[in-house]
């Protein structure tokens, strides 16, 4: 995208809001790659508010601890699920992943490995799974959804081979790790899952923004067929950027377990389309090439608010949470189409 | 789009036309080379594998008038993926994907239930029609509303149905107000379970709906208008085809068909489980068009291949339960036969067996067709 294409389209748009919005946004000069985001961003300090104002203790440290505790696999499996976004991908294994690593950490805990070893094999497993996943997109042509949905059933299939009852965890390192949890000031805390989920956001917003193997990713979301005339490497890059939400999802797998402190092989279903949901409010488009991890952050945390107010208003149904992520998933996906087309 | 020129071999009559008589190698490659070969060869492998366990699996015997047996069982079944199989195909063939069919069944079962159960007369036909009637109104109103995102406000498919998708199965709790409804009426039960002419209900009324969609795609350019859209949107709609139209309709009819689909199921329990009837439907349902052949890229789509991949889903499911191994782990079968499918589709390892096939034919060949040319002069 180059700046003149970014601008061009301002000088002749005229009537409503959109003049209103362009001009507030120059005058604050705010990136259009930003506005997903910022949108977001409205929405999550909007929920806020509502909340402070309708309950009392909403806006309490508690609160807000739990919601990143309570989230913090879900933000790990949408900073990898990003990833592979960006390149125009999609990757519909991450929940079964997170069934296999956790069901697979239990099992072995169980039978007696250290948690020294447990640990990274575990994350390791989601790793190999997502190589298989990059070369059956890269090498075999496979689509992606399909490659990613074998790699399903793939990772669903042997965690019920491993167990099919919930197995609880024991292991003294392990719980010791699990309970772990920093109290900050008076009522703010932090837990092991916590610190994870920040250093991962970390890494990715470091890796996808300051080295070129990020660029490489935006750029291949872009065009891929321009990617590989650049002379990138496409083929190295697209097959690492399954690698990347493999191990997202082993790491998740991991953090899920550490939550519920047990494997269980029925874990995750539904979670990555939790996890792409979180990513599309987050602004990042599915066809690849614009979007941001602080922006999948974000997303995830409104689909935690969701969930949180739900909670808080006591009388509504849990089903209300999934009409509610529905309808904010159509108002985010209509709000970049309207962005989109006037890009054009 | 589509990538590839239909292969010569999609066409058995003309390939046999031209073929030099006596060559059964062509013959053998042509056969080989065909989309279906390698679906119906699992297919196959796996009807061979339950009858060497079960030499009866193959037998079908006549109770009070009506058929039953494993095959007829494989194709009961079967009756309510076909179903939505068939629209996911029409939907992929314009490059489209539908993610929500899954919600639409459990909707539409649980509009259907809800209503024979609040009625006066559960037991009465015409209560029947009329729940019939809505659930299948409701789920063409749905296909509409995810038609209108994908073709008139033009958003992603996959994005456009993943909303329903999350929303449709919220929705039918709400309907159902978080329980699972359950109805007592035979009339309804015919649907699912139901027997016409001895042959099950089910099977008889998804074979329509494969007929229908056979004869107007296939019989009529409707078929082919699809495939065009699915090459290129832009260009059929400048070549006079109503592009928005066509996809559109594909949106609303396979909606449809997941309604229908959603109807056999909850009568097949006689309940409208929200939470879990279609649960994966979906996945299912684009695994067996995937199995049956037709790309993802879209452009192209073969009804019968979604055919046999219904029957190879089915066939795995069944074989599963009755090798005595826990149905849970299923999904590892259905993963194992995906790829292995999946990876000799592959246009790689297409073109390296084809270099190894004329490798090996011109190896062979040098005698014949020195021989022939002989004959030439």
């Amino acid at each position: 995208m180059s700046i003149d294409q970014i601008q061009a389209p301002e000088t002749k748009r005229s009537g409503g809001l959109v003049p209103a919005v362009s001009g507030l946004r120059r005058r604050l000069h705010i990136d259009r790659r930003y506005l997903p985001v910022l949108g977001t961003l409205v929405v999550l300090a909007l929920m806020l508010v509502v909340g402070a104002t309708r309950y009392d203790n909403f806006l309490s440290g508690r609160v807000i601890s739990n919601l990143f505790i309570n989230n913090s696999f879900l933000i790990v499996l949408a900073v990898g699920m990003t990833f592979v976004i960006l390149t125009g991908g999609i990757d519909l294994s991450v929940g079964a992943v997170v069934a296999l690593s956790g069901i697979s950490a239990a099992s072995l805990l169980q039978t007696g490995w250290p948690a020294a070893v447990v640990i990274p094999l575990v994350v390791l497993i989601g790793s190999a799974l997502g190589l298989v996943v990059g070369i059956m997109v890269h090498v075999f042509e496979i689509q992606p959804f399909i490659a990613t949905l074998a790699a399903m059933f793939l990772a669903r299939g042997l965690s019920y081979v491993i167990s099919l009852e919930s197995i609880t965890i024991t292991n003294e390192t392990f719980v010791e790790l699990a309970s772990w949890s920093l109290p900050i000031g008076e009522t703010w805390r932090i837990n092991a899952s916590v610190v994870i989920a920040l250093v991962v956001v970390a890494i990715g917003f470091y890796v996808l923004h300051y080295t070129q193997f990020g660029r490489t990713v935006y750029a291949i979301g872009g065009g891929e067929q321009s990617a590989m005339l650049m002379g990138l490497p496409v083929a190295r890059t697209k097959v690492l950027v399954y690698v990347i939400s493999g191990t997202c999802a082993g790491l998740g797998g991991l953090l899920f377990a550490l939550f519920s402190r047990s494997g269980y092989s029925l874990t995750g279903v539904g979670m990555e389309l939790d996890a792409i949901a979180a990513v599309v409010i987050g602004g990042t488009l599915l066809t690849g090439g614009t979007g941001f991890v602080l922006g999948s952050v974000l997303g995830v945390l409104v689909l935690g608010l969701i969930q949180t107010i739900i909670t808080f208003e006591g009388t509504l149904s849990s089903w209300w949470t999934k009409i509610v992520i529905g309808a904010l998933l159509l108002i985010f996906v209509i709000l970049q189409r309207v962005l989109a087309v006037r890009r054009t | 789009m589509s990538t590839q020129a239909p292969a010569p071999a999609d066409r058995p009559g003309t390939s046999v036309g031209s073929r030099a008589p006596g060559d059964t190698r062509r013959g053998l490659t042509s056969f080989t080379q065909n989309r279906l070969f390698w679906p119906v060869a699992a297919l196959v492998l796996l009807v061979v594998a339950n009858t060497i366990k079960n030499p009866g699996f193959l037998g079908v015997r006549l109770q009070d008038g009506n058929l039953f047996g494993a095959t007829i069982n494989i194709l009961r079944n079967g009756a309510p993926l076909l179903l939505v199989a068939l629209g996911m195909t029409l939907v992929i063939a314009t490059r489209g994907i539908d993610l929500s069919v899954g919600a639409v069944v459990a909707i539409s079962g649980a509009v259907a239930c809800s209503f024979i159960a609040s009625s006066p007369d559960p037991t009465s036909v015409t209560t029947v029609l009329v729940a019939v009637g809505i659930a299948l109104t409701l789920s063409f109103v749905l296909g509409v509303w995810n038609g209108f995102l994908v073709s008139v406000l033009g958003i992603q498919p996959i994005i456009a149905t993943l909303v329903l998708m999350t929303a449709g199965r919220g929705i039918a709790m709400l309907i159902t107000n978080g329980q699972i409804t359950t109805v007592n009426s035979p009339p309804f039960k015919t649907i699912g379970s139901g027997f016409f002419l001895g042959l099950p209900v089910a099977i008889l009324i998804a074979g329509g709906v494969f007929a229908l969609v056979a004869v107007l795609t296939r019989r009529t350019a409707l078929g082919m208008l699809i495939e065009s859209v699915g090459i290129n949107p832009a260009a059929s709609r400048l070549a006079g085809v109503k592009a928005r139209n066509i996809v559109w309709t594909v949106y609303a009819v396979a909606a449809l068909f997941a309604g229908l689909a959603g109807l056999m199921i909850s009568s097949n329990v006689m309940a409208a489980d929200a939470n879990n009837a279609g649960l994966f439907i979906e996945l299912d349902a684009i695994l067996a068009v995937v199995i049956g052949g037709t790309s993802l890229a879209g452009g192209k789509f073969s009804l019968s291949g979604t055919l046999v991949g219904v029957f190879v889903i089915q066939t795995l499911t069944l074989t599963v339960t009755m090798l005595g191994i826990s149905p849970s782990v299923t999904p590892l079968f259905k993963a194992i036969v995906v790829i292995a499918v999946c990876l000799m589709q592959a246009p790689v390892v297409r073109k390296k067996l084809a270099a190894r096939r004329r490798r090996k034919a011109s190896e062979a060949g040098t005698d014949s067709t020195s021989a022939r040319t002989e004959v030439a002069a």
